[in-house]
């Protein structure tokens, strides 16, 4: 009974995720042919030539151009499912190559981010929750104080103190672990200050449950308590911020790698939003769509781990 | 004498808001049941947590004396409560599902004690969590153990905490109402195993806020009020021979302790003629609403459809009260639901005045009433008393000018005060809610009010009250009252006809006096001999059903 | 009275309507008014033009001629910041109307229509959720161009599937309200309820999360700036100070960092008050 719930629980959440990504390209289909002008022209055109109406002609036909929209639609996905994301218009490679070659640095420092955020956030909610009052207080200052700090300012902050101030790290570059400290932390202190605060309240709320009441009246110690019982219960709210998580690790990657001159993905993304590079960005966003399902896949599966009310009724 | 299990001296526990518990002495000794009886804020709970240590970190602890099997526990730091906790005592809080760990099956909880207090290995304790399970009636352990709360009826959930509680052999066990969330017939059952489990070692500390569920079970009564012990001595002296006036007004508040028509609460009936002059609506004999073979299902969790109601068919007459009972997931509020047209019907017909009540228009369905069982969800959190009770005589079709008179005439029907006007629902206490409610619901000028579960969140005295006001206004207006409860103690009180309703069907239907005095069916049966009496039950042997495993219902899981 | 009557204590809203003034929220609302006030008349609290080049020199420390400082072309950095309140808060309001505003329509469209219009509404709602907001802005921005109003509409854009996914739950959760039912059985008309009931109640935490939201929008522009989408130098706007102060930071750090602060308290201002707002609207009070 379990596998089988357990399993259709999954198939279910795997169609809407093929649903969303199919939106998404859809979407961007949309997006690419309303307002790119004529493909053939820019294609052509990034080569400094003057085209005559005939080279534009053997243009679109060689795209495809020239074909009814729904059968331009339908390549367009085939070409999607394939892993090919289209054809930058500024650096004259395809989407993904350009994407994979980027690909590296960004995972780095989103996976290194995120295992800081949540490992920051579980600490301090364990730490602060349901103690004396002035704990919580200053606990949710900080947090109240990095939520409110943009991304580029607090990776300011830091590069005035760690490196500048200090000279303890530093400024820019790929190089090194040293390297990836400063952008880590910038990525994920106002992650770890939101997830925080959600963990504590939760934590707090479930630490006046009754059964917490009954755990204690067993002769439970504090620590345990809260580890052992009341922990899992509040991670059941913090699964399901794993969404804000992802968008704010992609969003945030855009300036963290601005900032300490990184490259990457977000590096990417903006020289395609300043070139107006269409395929570019749109290539990047749905790709960024294909993170989000997955990963929220993952997420999805793990949450049934820790709630097993889910798939047993 | 020996020395006896608990000594407490002039307990005080107070919180920031000011004292809980304000000067409480008692003594337990092995082998007995002390029961604490109050309504809620009494200190009750407070009192019973002391003993183990649990008031909360920002509470403030004091006696005279504080003794536990003789040893002084004034003193006691956290660590040396850990030691009691679980191991000495045993605690059992209300509704097992919340008081259970939700994510983590049941076996584990149950083995937790003792991995805490015993040098038992893991392959030990499953042994003991399975003997545990066995020995507080359940069946099948191996697979409970496993199981998780919610996949266990309320009786099974309650019995695995109970396991849990005694896994270590406590000297001292403290039930917080360890019945309240249950079903009467499930109630019994329990209640007859913590009799079984007191044992002659074994001293039992019951927390209630039902005199008459302790009955069957306590030695001696202390009755709790803001704090203290107004009485304490043995129950059957307590019980019949009351000597405080709050004991003697809580035995005459529980409905099912004296004559049927009596009034409840103290004080005397207001005079609503007055306040009605000019509006009495002649009430005739004939049937308001009359439903004829309803059917309704709703979709289960896995997609299948679960029948809710099945072939209910009933008359309600003008004036009169049908009460409806049966326990919970019966089909009462849906078959209710169905007569006011909030539900319809897979099958079946309602008729108002003999006219479908599909083709009644809408100013005629206001004829027909609703309260809530939770009143404060049924108001606009953004709205005073002033527009929620505005609002329903303006729909009702009175001018601006007439509301504001009518409305204090309103208030002046359920006895509250004009003062409450400004206030939102939030700010009124449950007695309070429900009065606005009733008010909200005269506003309309019904011929028919559904009460469901009108009285069950609320303490007893205030209980007792709105029973009587609900009298008062029938009497006064004429009303027909559809009155749904799963209390037989309230429904015998109010009701002049009942229908007692099992899985979704009636299986009993009858004048009030007949259904009590004669059942017929076999679960109403079942249902009647479940109800505490205040007058017979002490004393009286442990039902056979708790012995033994619980009814196949019971164990079937979901 | 009987010894058995009701009593009313423990009434929880009467002490819920004293009014907690806290130091935190004192400043907030202080450092707010100044912020507003600057944005409304900057002519009247700056000492100098924004633009004007001073004689006294570039990358001035702060002192009496120049509170703040100047920058790298010997502008009043003190007069820049004060001008660059306008363009923030018309960003944080603008961007944060336009979010409410379509959240709301396409949330209201969802939760009480039927059961197509509404799963049509929430799939696409899912589909552009499933891009992060900043990566939704940036797409805005490629289509339409760079700029400042392209940069408020992207971010007010952006943060729409957001409002709209809070006030569809909102509306779910209202229709099926009892007291919504309860205005039901006493006759009154189903438009009148929706209008009465449902509307207000829907709609009203999405007001007061929209305060909070401000805040995230002042930043999000301020962002944007930074990152060179949004205005442009010589533009007084934070963000774009910021993003200049940065190549200089080596000259002098403090260029960077009192734009940097400017947003930061802004943001951590509004988000106080707009806390105290919901928490308030929730009928609580404390911490």
């Amino acid at each position: 009974m379990r596998t089988g719930s357990l399993l259709r629980r999954i198939g279910f959440r795997l169609l809407a995720g093929v649903g969303v990504l199919w939106g998404a390209a859809t979407l961007s289909f949309i997006a690419l042919h309303v307002t790119a002008g004529d493909a053939a022209l820019a294609t052509v055109a990034g080569q400094g030539a003057n085209p005559t109406e005939a080279v534009l002609r053997a243009v679109r036909h060689d795209y495809g151009l020239d074909q009814p929209i729904y059968v331009q639609y339908l390549r367009y996905l085939g070409r999607l499912v394939r892993g090919d994301l289209g054809q930058s218009y500024q650096q004259r490679i395809p989407v993904a190559k350009a994407i994979a070659e980027q690909l590296g640095p960004t995972v780095q420092l989103a996976v290194a981010a995120a295992l800081v955020a949540v490992l920051l956030a579980v600490g301090v909610a364990l730490l602060t929750a349901r103690r004396r009052p002035w704990i919580g207080s200053l606990s949710s200052g900080v947090e109240l104080v990095l939520t409110s700090t943009p991304t580029f300012v607090l990776g300011l902050l830091l590069l005035i103190v760690f490196s500048f101030k200090t000279r303890l790290l530093p400024v820019s570059g790929n190089q090194g672990l040293a390297s990836l400290i400063l952008p880590t932390f910038t990525l994920a202190l106002p992650i770890a200050a939101v997830l925080a605060q959600v963990l504590r309240t939760e934590l707090e709320e479930v630490l006046e449950q009754p059964f917490i009441v009954t755990v204690r009246s067993r002769g439970m110690r504090d620590v345990a308590v809260r580890v052992r019982h009341a922990l899992r219960h509040s991670l059941v709210q913090v699964v399901t911020m794993s969404g804000y998580v992802i968008g704010s690790l992609l969003g945030g990657a855009v300036i963290t790698e601005t900032l300490f001159v990184r490259q990457g993905v977000g590096q990417l993304m903006l020289n395609g939003v300043t070139n107006k590079d269409i395929p570019m960005v749109l290539g990047i966003v749905v790709f960024a769509s294909v993170v989000y399902v997955v990963v929220n896949l993952l997420v999805d599966i793990g949450y049934t781990v820790i709630d097993p009310r889910l798939v047993t009724r | 004498m020996t020395v006896p299990l608990v000594e407490v001296a002039d307990l005080r526990v107070a919180f920031a808001d000011g004292p809980v518990v304000d000067g409480i002495s008692f003594t337990l000794h092995r082998g007995q049941c002390l029961a604490l009886v109050g309504e809620s804020g009494s200190g009750k709970s407070v009192t019973a947590r002391t003993l183990i240590g649990l008031t909360g970190y920002r509470s403030r602890v004091s006696a005279d004396r504080l003794a536990f099997d003789g040893a002084d526990v004034t003193g006691f730091t956290e660590r040396n409560w850990r030691r009691v906790r679980g191991a000495q005592v045993g605690f059992i809080l209300q509704d097992a599902l919340a008081s259970l760990d939700s994510l983590r099956p049941v076996g584990r909880e149950i083995a937790e004690p003792l991995r805490l207090h015993t040098t038992l290995n893991r392959q030990q304790r499953d042994e003991k969590v399975r003997e545990l399970l066995a020995s507080v009636g359940v069946p099948e352990p191996e697979v409970r153990a496993r199981q998780y709360p919610h996949q266990l009826s309320g009786g099974l959930r309650q019995r695995a905490l109970i396991a849990s509680a005694i896994a270590c052999d406590p000297a001292l066990l403290i039930a917080d109402e360890p019945t309240t969330a249950l079903d009467a017939t499930v109630a019994v059952q329990v209640l007859a195993l913590l009799e079984r489990l007191k044992g002659s070692e074994t001293g039992l500390l019951m927390v209630s806020h039902d005199l008459s569920v302790v009955a069957r079970l306590a030695d001696r009564v202390a009755v709790l009020r803001a704090g203290r012990i107004v009485e304490e001595g043995p129950t059957e002296r307590v019980l019949h021979d009351p000597r405080h006036s709050y004991t003697k007004a809580l035995l005459a508040a529980v409905p099912v302790a004296h004559a049927k028509g009596a009034r409840l609460s103290a004080g005397p009936a207001p005079a609503l003629a007055a306040v009605l002059a000019g509006s009495p609506r002649t009430a005739g004999t004939g049937p308001v609403i009359e439903a004829r073979g309803l059917f309704k299902s709703f979709p289960g969790p896995d997609g299948d459809a679960r029948s809710a109601v099945t072939d209910v068919s009933l008359t309600l007459n003008q004036a009169e009260t049908l009460g409806i009972v049966g326990e919970s997931g019966s089909g009462k509020t849906t078959t209710a639901r169905m007569l006011l047209g909030l539900e319809n019907p897979d099958a079946g017909e309602v008729r108002v005045d003999g006219q479908p009540l599909a083709q009644l228009p809408r100013a005629a369905r206001r004829r027909l009433q609703f309260i809530y069982q939770d009143p404060l969800s049924s108001f606009d959190p953004r709205f005073t008393v002033r527009r929620v009770i505005g609002e329903a005589l303006r729909a009702a079709g009175h001018p601006r000018g007439e509301r504001r008179p009518r409305t204090l005439e309103l208030l002046e029907l359920v006895a509250l005060d004009p003062g409450v006007l400004r206030r939102r629902p939030l700010e009124l206490s449950g007695g309070q809610r429900q009065r606005v409610a009733i008010a909200r619901a005269l506003a309309a000028r019904p011929e028919v009010i559904v009460c469901d579960e009108p009285v069950s969140a609320l303490d007893v005295s205030v209980q007792a009250q709105i029973l009587d006001l609900l009298t008062d206004l029938q009497q006064s207006l004429g009303l027909a009252y559809l009155f749904i409860s799963h209390d037989l103690g309230v429904i015998y009180h109010v009701s002049d006809r009942v229908l007692v309703m099992k899985d979704g069907a009636v299986v009993e239907s009858n004048s009030v006096s007949e259904v009590f005095a004669h059942p017929q069916h076999k679960y109403t049966k079942a249902l009647l001999a479940a109800i505490p009496r205040l007058e017979t039950a002490h004393r009286r042997p442990a039902d056979q059903s708790a012995a033994q495993p619980a009814d196949n219902r019971e164990s079937a899981g979901v | 009275m009987s010894a058995l009557a009701e009593t009313a204590a423990a009434v929880p809203g009467t002490v819920a309507r004293r009014v907690t003034l806290r130091p935190g929220r004192i400043l907030a609302g202080l450092f707010l008014t100044a912020i507003v006030v600057a944005a409304l008349v900057p002519a009247l609290l700056a000492p100098q033009d924004p633009l004007a080049i001073s004689t006294d020199g570039a990358f001035l420390h702060p002192g009496a001629a120049h509170l703040l400082g100047t920058d790298e072309s010997g502008r009043d950095t003190l007069s820049r910041m004060i001008y660059g309140a306008r363009p923030s808060l018309i960003m944080g309001l603008g961007a944060t109307a336009i979010g409410v505003a379509g959240g709301t329509l396409l949330g209201l469209i969802a939760g009480l229509g039927n059961r197509i219009t509404e799963g049509a509404v929430m799939r696409l709602i899912d589909v552009v959720l499933s891009v992060p907001e900043l990566l939704l802005a940036l797409v805005v921005i490629t289509l339409l161009g760079t700029g400042v109003s392209n940069a408020l509409f992207a971010v007010g854009f952006a943060a729409i599937p957001a409002y709209a996914r809070i006030v569809r739950a909102q509306a779910h959760i209202v229709r099926r309200a009892t007291y919504v039912e309860a205005a039901g059985t006493l006759g009154i008309r189903r438009v009148t309820v929706i209008w009465r009931h449902v509307l207000p109640n829907a709609v009203r935490p999405v007001l007061v999360l929209a305060t909070i939201g401000i805040g995230g929008a002042i930043g999000a522009g301020a962002s944007l700036s930074f990152l060179g989408l949004g205005a442009k130098p010589p533009a007084a706007e934070w963000g774009d100070m910021l993003s200049i102060g940065m190549q200089y930071i080596s000259n002098d750090w403090l260029l960077a960092a009192i734009p940097g602060a400017a947003v930061t308290l802004t943001v951590l201002s509004v988000t106080v008050l707009g806390r105290e707002l919901r928490r308030r609207s929730e009928g609580r009070t404390g911490r």
